[in-house]
């Protein structure tokens, strides 16, 4: 009989903590489904995309407007309006798919499957394991044939809840989308007439609009994406 | 005729006191243009204090356009008093120096007199405007650059494209325009009614601080009344910049949300400026010169 001593416990304390503590969190991690989405969008170290994009939220008469939309990896990603003034979801534009999973710094969670416009998607959950990351939580529906992602609804620290749909054309084999979606809840626009010196000309039909819809969307419809020809920091 | 209006102008503009309001609209424009040059940033974050909850603004919000509309919101209730200083004393001044009996013993008619005094008027009330345009207008482009028009209004927001906007503002100075014609023909008629210079002038004044009031007030009683007040109508220049949207909610490029309104403001003031002229000429056609 060899005596037991504090070294040996410790030893069988580190092989047990390796032998259940791992392949738990590389289960949880390495969801292939992600995986496989990842690799997708790996293919891409940078895009500038040519679109045009139309505000829809209540309080806001907006033009549509031509925009360009630069990323490059992990997530810088930018929204140039063409010489104009240009009204994004406020910290929501920049969580798109490319930017949340780049990061890497997730856990998975398969949360079942759902059809969503008659596609039969994978519903997984993200949870950061970074606590300086700005979102909490975020859920993918992604179609488990082409590893597309149509949908996420991501829940931010500071900026809200955010939900992006994507339509796919002719980049789905990067993984990029030909049409996005924003949606985001807006809150109450009021300025005194002292203000804006507007003494009893309001415009009832606005405010009423105002009042009933609080959901705000930004669509991004892209015609065109020059793909992995380098784009330099400072436009960011 | 012609004759008649060059010997008018040269009477307003050899009076230093219409260099007042000129020099008046030139120093109100140059602080606020030198404040929002200096801290406008401060300005323009308190007024979107509401659209940066939730949405982040990209872009040169406090541009010429913007500056504009802010200095012409500002300016245009109160250059109406600016105007009364010259148009309230046009035959008043003349019957107080008594050199008036003097012209109506021209072989002139006293209707060509009045007329060609009004058109003196409102020439310079028209020259008074274009000195408005340019300093806020343009001076405000040349120093603050140009880009969208971000119009936060006080229940939403308005973008206009900058291609889409300076049409807007040649129809926002023309509409200006029969504003402060009314105010010269309302000055004019207080002027047939006096013989003394500061009686029509300060009487203007306070026709336009007193109808203003009115205007602004969200009283009902008062609201019956509003629609036949010419200073519910002067504001009206601001309908240019207000756009259709579409169903999507898309503005429409090119548009004006409420035309009928622009419409029935500019018949109101054009009827108030008809009326006070004609009433002017009847006046000094039977008035007895006692100066």
């Amino acid at each position: 009989m060899h005596p037991i001593n504090l070294k040996n416990i410790l030893l069988i304390c580190i092989i047990l903590a390796c032998g259940l503590g791992m392949p738990m969190q590389t289960m949880a991690q390495a969801d292939p489904l992600i995986e496989k989405v990842s690799q997708k969008l790996a293919q891409v170290n940078d895009y500038v995309a040519e679109g045009v994009m139309k505000t829809d939220v209540s309080f806001i008469k907006a033009s549509l407007g031509k925009v360009k939309v630069y990323f490059k990896k992990p997530n810088l990603l930018k929204v140039k309006k063409e010489g104009g003034i240009s009204l994004l979801p406020r910290g929501g534009v920049s969580l798109t798919i490319n930017t949340l999973l780049n990061t890497k710094q997730y856990t998975t969670i398969p949360s079942g499957t759902q059809v969503l416009n008659g596609k039969n998607l994978t519903v997984i959950k993200l949870i950061p394991t970074d606590d300086n990351l700005d979102w909490v939580i975020s859920t993918l529906w992604i179609d488990p044939v082409e590893a597309l992602v149509y949908k996420t609804a991501t829940t931010t620290k500071e900026n809200g809840s955010y939900e992006i749909n994507m339509q796919y054309g002719e980049y789905a084999k990067q993984g990029l989308a030909s049409k996005i979606i924003f949606s985001f809840n807006t809150k109450d626009y009021k300025l005194p007439n002292g203000i804006t010196l507007e003494f009893g000309d309001e415009d009832p039909t606005a405010k009423q609009k105002a009042l009933k819809n609080k959901k705000g969307t930004i669509e991004i419809t892209y015609s065109k994406y020059t793909i992995n020809k380098g784009i330099p920091n400072n436009i960011f | 005729m012609w004759s008649l209006i060059q010997i008018e102008l040269y009477k307003i503009f050899r009076r230093p006191r219409t260099y007042i309001a000129f020099g008046a609209i030139a120093a109100l424009i140059v602080v606020i243009q030198f404040g929002l040059k200096i801290d406008g940033d401060a300005y323009a974050g308190f007024l979107m204090k509401d659209i940066n909850d939730t949405l982040t603004v990209d872009g040169k919000v406090l541009n010429g356009y913007l500056i504009c509309y802010i200095l012409l919101q500002l300016l245009l209730v109160h250059v109406p008093l600016l105007v009364a200083l010259i148009a309230a004393d046009m035959i008043s001044g003349e019957a107080n120096l008594g050199t008036l009996r003097l012209l109506f013993t021209t072989p002139y008619s006293r209707t060509h007199w009045v007329i060609a005094k009004f058109i003196a008027a409102s020439m310079y009330t028209i020259l008074l405007l274009i000195w408005l345009a340019f300093l806020a207008l343009f001076a405000s482009m040349w120093i603050f650059g140009t880009d969208d028009l971000f119009l936060m209004k006080s229940n939403y927001v308005v973008l206009i494209e900058q291609s889409d906007v300076l049409w807007r503002y040649v129809g926002a100075f023309v509409f200006a325009s029969f504003s402060l014609l009314t105010v010269t023909s309302l000055g004019f008629l207080m002027s047939s009614l006096s013989s003394n210079s500061i009686g029509p002038i300060v009487g203007t004044m306070s026709a336009i601080v007193f109808f203003t009031i009115l205007s602004t007030l969200n009283i009902p009683l008062f609201n019956i009344v509003k629609p036949y007040l010419f200073t519910t109508h002067m504001n009206n220049w601001k309908e240019f910049f207000d756009i259709k949207v579409n169903i999507d909610n898309e503005a429409i490029r090119g548009s004006i949300l409420n035309i009928p309104k622009i419409k029935t403001s500019l018949m109101v003031l054009t009827l108030h400026i008809i009326l006070f002229v004609t009433a002017s000429i009847i006046i000094i056609k039977k008035k007895d010169i006692l100066s």
